[in-house]
């Protein structure tokens, strides 16, 4: 026991020796040649892989941004950490580390439960946070944030406005993620919106954290009550799995989803004609033919190892390219510090004259509440690819 | 030299006063010390952000070692506990807000709330759970703490005019007025909490954690659960009451994991019930183990150690947890492998009760 | 029509449970430990056969024979390695052992195979059988499953009770000092014992990425818990017990997800778990212990 003893009480001291060091090293650290990007996002863990699209999104228009000249001349870098997308300590750590490393301007969280966690810290230290991914209505609440992807609420509204005013279907089934903030919040507004206009949810289904592959209990209460249309709010993973097994189940309803079901096709190894048919409202299709998109896609393939980048990527690619257009604007340079950019921007970005477009909208604004106003494009996968949702498409789905 | 030392002080202090003593010693110099040094601007941002949850950890850790140190059973339900002291101490803190201005005041309060609702779960599982032995009751208190963080997880809850609404399956089915408002929001938890936590009000529980921990190993009711621990047959012979001594430390240990509760769910706006899950009651049995079983001081120093050290190893980001594995596995081989050098039996029920004499000689 | 729907579904999850929790119960039976890093091998033999099938473009029944090779080896590597130096310690230490090799299995899948989850090609290509002009439908896997954990069971029971090795291997956890005496080679028991539990972990990967089709580095964890408590739930140790267990648990998930609420799903496998613990502390068909004075 003494040994367990001496062994620990050298690694702590250690441990604190490093973390002093690191604590003295704090102001040298910081590269006054550039402007930091801080984000911080799951590089490990189940979320990972939303984490490491960020990541690479962010690397790539950083990049970008340099080659083009940079912001009047000065460079941008970047610093990301890993925050595990924990909703407590550990997104709080990977924050502070941010800080440490000398981030000036957020872009970020990535998950929504850890950006709950950091906001009040980023609006104690006035540093301005623009989320590509985390779209909880909560998130935006401080003055100091802003969202790239759309805000919860707007995708429920949106999807029920959509199904109703078209007329997809009369009987709705939806299949949500209850542990997962994100799918919720969009099923809690779907489903008030949907009362309004009058559709009738026969099934509410959810899942959870814990029992994310087997939805044979989900489809079956929906093929039961008879619904003709299934609302997927979840990410595309589950969504992936339901449409297996919907076809395991001989059950085949019209499947409609938010952006988290962009992605899809991009599954590796995935029998992609079980998706034919599934329509999305999304604000960006990697297989749109736009050139923005096209360009997006082929850097990003060509960088990491052929993976199609999804909406995570394309958000955080736009919200790089936001800032680095503001901070032109704005003539901000690498010496000015967190506080004064954040309130140079922070006006910036609300101004009614300031558009921007990109690869997740066209006409993107932002009003001072932090939500970004774009348009979602419904789409239809039609033979392996996105193509525009058409009135044919719609009479196609409900003769079924 | 040392021993000599050691035995002279004696006279004058009892072991393991002294032994207590070194350890509050230890909490206070590093409580001043971080506190000059943070005054000074010294530490990182990242640092200074860590202070309070350490404080939460180690409390955590000297709270399970009670119950798997002293007590000798397994839990693995300590997230759990925690979850309850978080959760209800929060929403105390939300709903009274307001009422009560004062933060020294409705902080301890809130604490002490938290604190109390988890031990009455504690007793209330801990009465059916510690009829069970060994592997069994872990895998039981592990099921109880994912129950409470599967419940909480699906718990909306709100006020308006009319009065509480609870709900079990959507936002919608609150039926909340518009002018209500809402304090659980299911998955997405707790928001709003205020931040009442600080590094000092973290150290002062810690002392306090300590000192009711040493107070009890070297109190009577102390005695008599490890006697059960080490011995139940014998212990009962001499006329212990088993379950009371039982349901005591099971009490206290999720009155303590509460109250570490409510200082964690204080230091943040948020808080979600996904965090407490079983890995980390695990990780808390982590610290335990390696800190010692039985050994308070160690299990701070663990929770200190195994909570800084993945955050020092940022910045290699997608080898740490690689290495904080890696870790983990030697340390235990090469702490566990010593103790085999020193006491050699074949029967692992022989070796145990062993291990736990050893223990309690060291102890005293 | 629905309710029968449900029970086969659950039977076909429970199947799965079964074939992971037999793993857990041999080890435990013989090792006295808890494996916590069962549920990642499950997931090493899930990306073994992955790797095989899309990358190496073998047939699945090579695939499936290479990935318990490799599982074997693996459960063999980890004994020796982490393990066997603790095998005087405490039963808690082994325990936190055992989770820094599901940690490190983890990671280290991270870093081979990635972050992105991959869709897994079923190695079943049995015809899904229909009933009642299709309102019920048993998938290919879902027989599969079925019958696999059964021909598991069988086998193992016959192994344990019939075979050299499988004897010692009972006398082993009967009484490990006993055994030694008796000539029993302690480790190589235990290796055995490790090489079984692992090799059922690939099959067990097969049968779950087969019915749930996606791959990622934390597959297995989640099985890997659940199927743990039904090995507890039958009476860990206990062969049969497994599989009872395990089907118990998938059958009252699936029911409890369909007919009482998704999201307590599992609050409610776990409440049963405690209810048949607190009626029968040593599980539905656990060895009772007695005390010894």
């Amino acid at each position: 026991m003494k040994n367990v003893k001496r062994i620990l009480a050298l690694t702590v001291s250690a441990a604190l020796a490093v973390s002093c060091f690191a604590g003295c090293g704090n102001g040298a650290k910081k590269n006054s040649d550039t402007i930091v990007i801080g984000c911080s996002g799951p590089l490990t863990g189940d979320a990972a892989q939303y984490g490491v699209a960020v990541k690479n999104a962010i690397e790539l228009a950083v990049k970008d941004v340099n080659d083009a000249g940079g912001i009047n001349g000065t460079k941008l870098s970047y610093v990301f950490e890993d925050d595990e997308a924990d909703s407590g300590d550990k997104a709080v750590n990977a924050y502070n580390a941010l800080k440490d490393n000398g981030m000036q301007v957020m872009v970020g969280t990535v998950t929504t439960a850890s950006c709950l966690a950091v906001i009040e810290k980023t609006k104690q230290d006035n540093i301005f946070q623009l989320t590509p991914s985390a779209s909880a209505q909560d998130v935006i609440k401080n003055d100091n944030c802003f969202q790239v992807c759309f805000t919860d609420p707007n995708q429920g509204k949106g999807s029920a406005d959509y199904i109703a005013e078209n007329k997809l279907a009369t009987k709705i089934a939806v299949i949500y993620d209850s542990s997962d903030a994100y799918s919720s919040g969009i099923f809690n507004t779907f489903k008030s919106e949907a009362e309004a206009k009058g559709l009738d949810i026969v099934a509410e289904q959810s899942f959870t954290k814990d029992s994310k592959t087997d939805f044979s209990a989900q489809i079956s209460a929906a093929k039961n009550a008879g619904a003709d249309l299934v609302f997927l709010p979840i990410y595309y993973q589950q969504a992936s799995l339901i449409l297996t097994q919907c076809k395991s189940a001989n059950y085949n309803p019209t499947f409609f989803g938010c952006d988290g079901l962009d992605g899809l096709l991009s599954i590796k190894n995935f029998d992609t004609s079980l998706c034919e048919g599934v329509m999305l409202l999304t604000p960006f299709a990697a297989e749109a033919q736009d050139q923005a998109t096209q360009d997006f896609v082929k850097k990003y393939k060509d960088a990491y190892n052929g993976e199609t980048p999804n909406q995570f990527a394309a958000d955080a690619y736009d919200g790089v390219m936001v800032l680095a257009e503001l901070m032109k604007k704005e003539g901000i340079t690498a010496d000015m510090s967190a506080s004064d950019i954040c309130d140079k921007l922070k006006k910036a970005i609300s101004d009614k004259d300031f558009s921007y477009d990109g690869l997740t909208g066209t006409g993107m604004k932002w009003g001072e509440d932090g939500a970004v106003s774009k348009d979602p494009k419904a789409v239809i996968i039609k033979n392996g690819a996105y193509s525009a949702l058409t009135a044919d498409d719609i009479a196609a789905s409900t003769a079924q | 030299m040392k021993k000599e030392g050691a035995s002279a002080k004696t006279k004058f202090f009892k072991p393991q006063t002294r032994k207590s003593f070194i350890t509050y010693a230890m909490v206070i110099v590093a409580f001043v010390v971080m506190q000059i040094l943070s005054s000074g601007g010294y530490i990182s941002s990242m640092l200074t952000g860590l202070l309070v949850p350490l404080c939460v950890y180690s409390i955590l850790a000297v709270s399970l070692n009670l119950t798997v140190g002293i007590l000798g059973e397994l839990s693995l339900g300590q997230a759990g506990f925690m979850c309850v002291g978080a959760y209800t101490s929060a929403i105390f803190s939300i709903v009274t807000s307001e009422t009560i201005e004062n933060v020294w005041i409705r902080f301890p309060l809130a604490i002490l709330i938290g604190g109390i609702i988890a031990a009455v779960f504690g007793i209330l599982i801990g009465i059916p759970v510690l009829r069970l032995k060994g592997d069994y009751l872990a895998i039981v208190t592990l099921a109880f703490g994912e129950i409470i963080k599967n419940v909480f997880a699906a718990l909306y809850l709100g006020y308006d005019s009319k009065g509480v609404h609870v709900s079990l399956k959507s936002l919608s089915n609150l039926n909340l007025e518009p002018d209500g408002k809402l304090i659980l929001n299911g998955p997405q938890g707790i928001s709003g909490t205020p931040n009442d936590s600080t590094f000092i009000i973290g150290a002062v529980m810690l002392l306090i954690t300590l000192i009711i921990a040493y107070n009890f190993v070297y109190s009577r009711t102390g005695r008599a659960v490890m006697a059960i621990r080490d011995n139940v047959i014998a212990a009962e012979s001499v006329g212990l009451n088993i379950t009371k001594y039982k349901l005591v430390t099971f009490a206290l240990t999720a009155f303590l994991a509460g109250c570490a509760g409510a200082l964690y769910s204080h230091n943040f706006y948020t808080l979600q019930a996904s965090k407490f899950d079983y890995n980390l009651s695990i990780l808390i049995l982590v610290f335990v183990v390696l800190g010692g079983i039985g050994s308070i001081r160690g299990s701070v120093i663990a929770a200190i150690v195994l909570v800084l050290l993945p955050e020092m190893l940022r910045s290699i980001n997608s080898y740490r947890m690689l290495i904080y594995s890696i870790v983990l596995i030697v340390m235990m081989i090469i702490t566990s492998n010593e103790k085999t050098k020193t006491f050699i039996s074949a029967n692992t029920a022989k070796f145990k009760a062993l291990f736990k004499r050893e223990k309690v000689k060291e102890a005293e | 029509m629905g309710f029968l729907n449900n029970l086969i579904n659950g039977i076909s999850l429970g199947s799965i449970y079964a074939v992971i929790a037999l793993g857990y119960t041999l080890v435990y039976g013989i090792a006295k430990m808890l494996n916590f890093a069962h549920g990642d091998v499950i997931m090493v033999g899930g990306y073994v056969i992955f790797t095989c099938m899309t990358t190496w473009g073998l047939n699945s029944w090579l695939s499936i024979v290479l990935a318990v090779i490799a599982c074997t080896l693996l459960g063999i590597v980890i004994e020796k390695v982490a393990y066997k130096p603790l095998r005087q310690a405490t039963s808690l230490a082994v325990l936190i052992t055992a989770i820094g090799v599901s940690y490190f299995l983890q990671n280290i899948a991270l870093l081979i195979f990635g972050e992105k989850p991959v869709n897994f090609t079923s190695v079943v290509n049995v015809p899904s059988i229909k009933l009642f002009d299709g309102q019920i439908v048993i998938s290919g896997e879902t027989s599969v499953a079925i019958i696999v954990s059964i021909l598991i069971v069988v086998g193992l029971s016959l192994f344990i009770n019939k075979t050299k090795s499988g004897r010692a291997m009972l006398a082993v956890s009967e009484d490990r000092g006993a055994a030694q005496l008796m000539g029993v080679n302690i480790n190589r028991t235990i290796s055995l014992t490790f090489a079984i539990g692992s090799g059922l972990a690939a099959i067990a990967g097969a049968l779950l990425c087969s019915a749930y089709p996606t791959l990622q580095n934390t597959t297995g964890a989640m099985p890997g818990i659940k199927a743990f408590v039904a090995a507890v739930f039958g009476g860990i140790g206990s062969i049969p017990g497994a599989m009872i267990g395990g089907i118990l648990i998938g059958v009252i998930e699936i029911l409890g997800r369909a007919y009482i609420s998704p999201q307590l799903a599992d609050a409610i496998v776990f409440a049963v778990l405690i209810l048949v613990l607190i009626i029968k502390p040593t599980g539905i068909l656990g060895k009772k212990i007695s005390e010894k004075v």
